[in-house]
C-alpha cells in the first residue's frame, strides 16, 4: 500500500513540475504576434493551395492584414464573399473580382486527334513534352497524362479515359490556378464563370497552320479567321492561326460557334438550337 | 589501365554489328531538309529564299549570335521552302528544303583526297575558319566548335583532349573514322592543338577497341605531341567530365568547365571536320552516321549529307521491319525519335533501330533501396533521392543535393532493378533547378 | 508506311540485368547450401519449418496486399520468399507450425506491409517476425533440438554464457568446443545459422553476382573479432576466443544476409561501413555483458533504426566537390 502511494505521489508531482516548466517556457518565449492574423486566417477557406500567390493561407494572412492597400490580393477559392468579410473586418478596400473557372482549351480526343505513336516513360505531362511533341500529329494540345489532375488540390479535374483529355468539374473548381501552371502545354485557361456554367471558347491552342493543324486533329483551329468576322462584339482575335475569344468582351451570342468549320469553337451550358441540323459539327456540346 | 574515378556501368557495346562497314557514301537524296537549329545556342539565320540556287559548301544561314553556328548548304539545287518543318520530335522548326540538282560544289572547296598536312594560318584564323565552316561538337552535344576553343581571359588551356571513347553502345562512326581517316584525324588535333596554344595532345580510346588504339598509336609515331591514352571500359566514358577525369586524373569542379582543370575536349568527329574545314576549306556538310540495330539487314556507317532524311538511311540499311524504335544517337543518350523522316543533322551521330520486343520498358515497381543507382552514378549523387523530391517539386533540397551535377548519363535508370524512370524525373528536376539558379545569377 | 505506332521513350533505351527478381533468386540460391546442411543435421523437420515460413510469409504478403492495401499482387519480386526463407532460417528446427505461422504474421503483415510494403519498412521483417517469437515464446525458440554430432541441445554460446556464469574459465570452455566441427555444422542453434562453410559458400555467390557488397558482412565481422579479440586478450579467462564468436550464433547469417537486406540498410558506402561496425559491436556488448546468449538480431534491429539518419548526414563521394578549404 505504502508503495502505491508513493508512486502516486511521485508522479503526480513530476506530472505538476513539467506542466509547471512547460507554462513558464510558453510564457518567456511567447510570440507578438498580431491577434487579427489568427482571425483572418480562420475565415479563409484553409485549403493552402497558393491561388493567392502566397505558400499558404497563413500567409495570405499576414499579407492581409499588415498592408494597408489590400487590392492586389484575392483569394480564389473563397471568392468575393470571403474577401469582402475579411475586409470589412479588417475596415479595408477588398478588390473585386469575377469569379473564374479553369477551361481545358483543347479538343483532341482519341477519335479527332489519331495517336501516332506511343509514349512510355515516366507518366507525366512534363516529362513527355520536354522529350518530344506528343503522342499525336498535334505538337500543341493536351498530351493527356493527367499533371493538371495531379495537382489540383480539390478533385475538379480528372481525365476522361474516353476521350483522354482532363474535365473541369466546375462544381469543384476554384480557380487557383495551379492547373495553369502545372500544364507544360499551357492548354488550360481561367476563364470569366458565367451563370449556369455557361460559356463560349476556342478549345485550341494549335498555332500551326491550318493544313498542318487540320491533319493532326479534326477539331483543330485552322486561324480562318470567319469567327473574328462573324463577332459583333469584336471579342475574337487571330494570331498565329490561332483564333482566341477575350471573355471580358465577349456577350455569348453563339455567332462564331456555328461559323466556326472545325468545330474548335464549343459552347457550354446552352439551351438547345432551333436550328441544330444546320450545323452538325457543334453537336460537341452537351 | 585508366579510368574515371567514380560510379560508371558495363553495358554490353553491341559494336559488332556495324564495326566491320566501312565508311560508305550515302546517295544524296533527291530533296534535303536543313534545320537552323543544329547546335546548342542561337539558331541561325536563313539568309537564302524560296526559290533561290545554292551549292554546296553555300552558307545559307548565318550564325544568330556567338554562341551559334552558320550553316552551309549540303546539295546543290534550288530553295523551295524556308519555314517550319516538324523535328525528329515533332516539334516544328525553322527549316530551309533544297530540292537536288547534280552535286556542284562551291569553288573554294578543295575535294582533293590529297593530304594537306601544314598551314600557316594563326590560331586566332584557326578559330575563325572553323567558326565560318560551321563546326559544333559531333559527338551528339553539338555545342559550338569556336565557342570552346575561345578560351576565357585569365584562363589557359594545358591539354587537348581528343574523345575517342565512344563509349555509346551500338555505335561506330568514330571508330570507323579513326581507323580509316587516322592521319587526316591526327592533323585536326593538331590544329585544335595550335588553335588553343597547347603542347599536348591526348586521344582517349577504350580498350573495346584494340585494333584502332593500335593504328593510332602507330600513326602518332610521326606526331610526338600526341598520346594515345588506353582506357578501361567503362560507361560514361565518353562523357567530357569523366574523359578529362580519366585521362589528366583531375576531376572538373562542381559548376565549373573543362577549362577549369586546363583541358578541352574534341570528338573525333569534329576534329576530322576541323582538318576538313582548315585544311580542305569544306564546310560541315556531312557527317558519318552509323545506321544499326539487333535486327537490322544490313548495318552501315555512311557518309551522309546533312538534311537527309532519316527514313532514307533506314530503307538503305534494311528498312523498318519489326522496329519499334528508332532512336537518333546512341541507346543510353540518344533520343527517340518520333517523326523518321526528319533530317540528319549535324548531332546524329547514329540512328539505332530497336526492334519491338526490345522497345517497351519493363513495368515499374518500387524503389527497394538497393543503392544501385547511388552506386552506378558517375557524378556521386543520389539518383533515388533526386527522383523523389522531384516528384515532391521540392527544388530547394534538390539543389542542395547537387542536381545540377547530374549529366543525364542514364546509369541510374539503367542499373535500376526496380525499372524506375529515375532519368525522366531527374531530367525534370534539373531543367527547373538550372533555371532557378539562372534567374537567381540574372537577378544578382 | 509502317502501320505499327514507334515507341517514344527518354533515354536511356537500354537496361542492365539488374532486376529486383533476378537478385531476389540470387540470395535464394545463395541460401541452398545452407538449407542442404541444415537437412542433414536436422532432419527433414528443417525442410518443413522453411518451406512451411515461406508459404505463410507469401500467403501473408498476398491476403494483405490483395485485401487491406488493394494493390497489385508483389509476390512476382520474390521478396516475401526471401523473407520467409530467412525466417525459417532463424528457428529451431522443432519448433511448432503455429508459432511459424505467428512469425509470418508478425514478419510481413507488420515487420512489412504496415509501411506500405517492400522498401518502405524500417526493421528487417524477418528479424521482427523472430525477435517477437524470441520475446513472446522464449522457450520454444531457444530450445534446440539434439543436432546430429553436437554436444548438447543448447546452442555453443548460451552453452558458454552459461558456464562462464557458473564461474569456469573460459579456457576451459574453449577447450570443450570444437571450432572445426561448428564450422561445418556440428553445433546446435537455429536452422541457418548451423553451418557457417555453407553460408559462406553463399557470400562468395553473392559477391561473384554483385547482389551485394562486401562492406557491411566485412565490417560486422571485422568489428566482432576486432572487439572480442580486445576483450580476450584483456582476460582470457572470463571471454571467449574472437573464432568461436565468429563461427558460433548468428554472426555468418545475420551478417551476409540479414544485415545485407537492401530495404534496411544505408545506400552508401560509408554508411554500409558505420552501419556494419556498429551493428558488429552492439552484437558483442550484448554477447559479452547483455542477459541474451546472441545479440545479432537485437543489433541489427538497432541499427536499422539507425539508417534513416546514416543517409541523411552520411552522402556518397562526389565528382569535382571542392577540396576542404583549409
Amino acid at each position: 500500500m505504502g508503495n502505491l502511494v508513493t508512486t502516486i505521489l511521485v508522479v503526480s508531482g513530476l506530472a505538476a513540475l513539467l506542466a509547471l516548466l512547460l507554462f513558464l517556457v510558453a510564457k518567456k518565449f511567447k510570440v507578438e504576434e498580431d491577434p487579427r492574423i489568427d482571425d483572418v486566417e480562420r475565415m479563409l477557406p484553409g485549403a493552402n493551395c497558393g491561388g493567392c500567390g502566397f505558400a499558404g493561407c497563413r500567409g495570405m494572412s499576414e499579407a492581409l492584414v499588415k498592408q494597408d492597400d489590400i487590392a492586389s490580393l484575392y483569394c480564389p477559392v473563397g471568392g468575393a464573399e470571403c474577401m469582402k468579410k475579411i475586409a470589412s473586418y479588417l475596415g479595408k478596400e477588398a478588390a473585386e473580382r469575377e469569379p473564374m473557372v479553369a477551361v481545358v482549351r483543347c479538343g483532341g480526343s482519341c477519335e479527332n486527334r489519331p495517336r501516332v505513336n506511343r509514349f512510355d516513360g515516366a507518366q507525366s505531362c512534363v516529362v513527355a513534352s520536354s522529350l518530344y511533341a506528343g503522342e499525336t500529329g498535334c505538337s500543341f494540345g493536351c498530351l493527356g497524362l493527367g499533371d493538371c489532375a495531379a495537382v489540383c488540390d480539390f478533385g475538379a479535374l480528372s481525365i476522361n479515359p474516353a476521350t483522354g483529355l482532363p474535365e473541369v468539374d466546375e462544381e469543384k473548381c476554384t480557380a487557383c490556378g495551379a492547373c495553369v501552371k502545372a500544364c507544360p502545354k499551357r492548354v488550360i485557361e481561367l476563364r470569366k464563370k458565367a451563370p449556369k456554367g455557361r460559356k463560349i471558347y476556342v478549345s485550341c491552342v494549335n498555332k500551326d497552320k491550318g493544313a498542318v493543324a487540320r491533319k493532326a486533329c479534326k477539331v483543330a483551329c485552322i486561324g480562318c479567321g470567319k469567327c473574328a468576322k462573324v463577332c459583333p462584339f469584336e471579342a475574337i482575335t487571330v494570331e498565329n492561326n490561332l483564333a482566341y475569344i477575350d471573355f471580358t468582351k465577349c456577350k455569348m451570342c453563339r455567332k462564331c460557334v456555328a461559323e466556326c468549320p472545325t468545330g474548335a469553337i464549343v459552347e457550354f451550358g446552352f439551351p438547345p438550337r432551333k436550328v441544330a441540323t444546320e450545323e452538325p459539327q457543334t453537336a460537341k456540346t452537351e | 589501365m585508366k579510368t574515371f574515378p567514380i560510379g560508371g556501368i558495363h553495358p554490353s557495346d553491341f559494336k559488332e554489328y556495324s564495326k566491320g562497314a566501312a565508311i560508305e557514301q550515302f546517295p544524296i537524296p533527291a530533296v534535303v531538309n536543313i534545320p537552323l537549329a543544329q547546335h546548342i545556342g542561337a539558331p541561325a539565320v536563313a539568309c537564302v529564299a524560296k526559290g533561290d540556287r545554292v551549292v554546296v559548301g553555300q552558307v545559307i544561314a548565318t550564325a544568330g549570335g556567338f554562341v551559334s553556328s552558320p550553316i552551309h548548304s549540303s546539295v546543290s539545287g534550288t530553295v523551295t521552302a524556308v519555314g517550319p518543318m516538324a523535328d525528329a520530335q515533332g516539334n516544328m522548326k525553322p527549316t530551309v528544303t533544297i530540292a537536288v540538282e547534280g552535286d556542284e560544289w562551291d569553288e573554294s572547296v578543295d575535294r582533293s583526297q590529297t593530304i594537306v598536312k601544314s598551314s600557316n594560318l594563326s590560331p586566332k584564323d584557326i578559330v575563325a575558319k572553323i567558326s565560318q565552316m560551321g563546326i559544333v561538337g559531333m559527338g551528339g552535344a553539338t555545342f559550338p566548335t569556336h565557342v570552346k576553343l575561345s578560351i576565357p581571359d585569365g584562363k589557359k588551356a594545358e591539354c587537348l583532349i581528343i574523345n575517342a571513347v565512344e563509349c555509346e553502345p551500338y555505335l561506330t562512326a568514330d571508330y570507323r573514322v579513326m581507323m580509316e581517316q587516322g592521319e587526316r584525324l591526327l592533323l585536326g588535333a593538331r590544329i585544335l592543338a595550335k588553335a588553343i596554344g597547347v603542347e599536348k595532345i591526348y586521344v582517349g580510346i577504350e580498350n573495346n577497341k584494340p585494333d584502332a588504339i593500335a593504328y593510332l598509336e602507330k600513326l602518332a609515331c610521326a606526331y610526338l605531341e600526341v598520346e594515345i591514352v588506353p582506357l578501361k571500359m567503362r560507361y560514361p566514358q565518353g562523357g567530357e567530365k569523366q574523359l578529362i577525369a580519366a585521362v589528366t586524373g583531375r576531376q572538373v569542379p562542381s559548376g565549373g568547365l573543362p577549362i577549369d582543370v586546363g583541358a578541352v575536349v574534341q570528338n573525333v568527329g569534329t576534329a576530322l571536320a576541323v582538318y576538313e574545314a582548315v585544311m580542305k576549306n569544306k564546310p560541315l556538310v556531312e557527317r558519318v552516321v552509323t545506321v544499326t540495330g539487333p535486327k537490322l539487314a544490313s548495318p552501315k556507317n555512311l557518309l551522309v549529307r546533312i538534311g537527309t532524311p532519316m527514313s532514307a538511311l533506314i530503307d538503305y540499311c534494311g528498312g523498318m521491319e519489326g522496329v519499334g524504335k528508332v532512336i537518333a544517337g546512341g541507346p543510353m543518350m540518344g533520343r527517340a525519335v518520333s517523326n523518321i523522316d526528319a533530317p540528319v543533322t549535324k548531332g546524329t551521330s547514329g540512328v539505332l533501330l530497336m526492334p519491338t520486343e526490345e522497345s517497351l520498358r519493363e513495368k515499374e515497381g518500387e524503389c527497394i533501396r538497393c543503392a544501385k543507382c547511388v552506386d552506378a552514378c558517375p557524378m556521386g549523387l543520389e539518383p533515388y533521392i533526386l527522383n523523389i523530391l522531384t516528384q515532391k517539386h521540392d527544388y530547394d533540397e534538390l539543389e542542395r543535393h547537387w542536381i545540377a551535377d547530374c549529366i543525364e548519363c542514364g546509369c541510374c535508370t539503367f542499373s535500376c532493378p526496380s525499372y524506375l524512370p529515375l532519368l525522366d524525373w531527374v531530367r525534370i528536376g534539373k531543367a527547373e533547378v538550372m533555371k532557378r539558379i539562372r534567374e537567381r545569377n540574372a537577378k544578382k | 508506311m509502317n502501320s505499327q505506332k514507334l515507341v517514344i521513350s527518354p533515354a536511356p533505351h537500354i537496361h542492365g540485368s539488374n532486376d529486383t527478381r533476378r537478385m531476389m533468386g540470387d540470395v535464394l540460391i545463395a541460401l541452398v547450401p545452407a538449407l542442404i546442411v541444415a537437412a542433414l543435421v536436422y532432419g527433414l523437420q528443417s525442410i518443413v519449418v522453411t518451406a512451411f515460413s515461406v508459404a505463410s510469409c507469401v500467403l501473408v504478403e498476398w491476403f494483405v496486399q490483395k485485401f487491406m492495401l488493394k494493390g497489385p499482387s508483389t509476390l512476382g519480386n520474390l521478396s516475401a520468399v526471401v523473407t520467409g526463407v530467412l525466417l525459417g532460417f532463424n528457428l529451431p528446427a522443432n519448433i511448432p507450425l503455429g508459432l511459424v505461422a505467428i512469425a509470418a504474421v508478425v514478419a510481413i503483415g507488420i515487420g512489412k506491409m504496415t509501411y506500405g510494403g517492400l522498401g518502405k519498412n524500417l526493421f528487417n521483417p524477418a528479424l521482427v517476425g523472430r525477435v517477437f517469437l524470441l520475446v513472446a515464446f522464449p522457450v520454444a525458440m531457444t530450445s534446440f533440438p539434439e543436432a546430429a554430432g553436437a554436444v548438447s541441445g543448447a546452442t555453443p554460446l548460451a552453452m558458454a554464457k552459461e558456464a562462464i556464469k557458473a564461474g569456469v574459465p573460459a579456457v576451459e570452455v574453449m577447450q570443450s568446443v570444437d571450432l572445426g566441427a561448428m564450422s561445418l555444422g556440428m553445433k546446435s542453434g537455429s536452422l541457418g545459422e548451423v553451418s557457417v562453410v555453407a553460408l559462406l559458400l553463399g557470400f562468395v555467390w553473392l559477391l561473384v553476382r554483385r547482389v551485394i557488397s562486401w562492406h557491411i558482412p566485412m565490417c560486422v565481422l571485422g568489428s566482432m573479432a576486432l572487439f572480442s579479440t580486445i576483450a580476450w586478450v584483456c582476460n582470457p579467462a572470463e571471454f571467449m576466443s574472437p573464432m568461436f564468436h565468429l563461427l558460433s550464433g548468428g554472426a555468418v547469417l545475420g551478417a551476409v544476409y540479414m544485415a545485407t537486406d537492401y530495404v534496411t540498410s544505408p545506400m552508401t558506402k560509408k554508411g554500409m561501413v558505420i552501419y556494419g561496425v556498429g551493428i558488429g559491436v552492439i552484437t558483442m556488448l550484448i554477447r559479452l555483458w547483455g542477459p541474451y546468449p546472441e545479440g545479432m538480431s537485437f543489433a541489427i534491429l538497432i541499427m536499422n533504426s539507425v539508417v534513416p539518419l546514416i543517409d541523411k548526414y552520411v552522402r556518397p563521394k562526389r565528382f569535382g566537390a571542392p577540396k576542404r578549404v583549409k
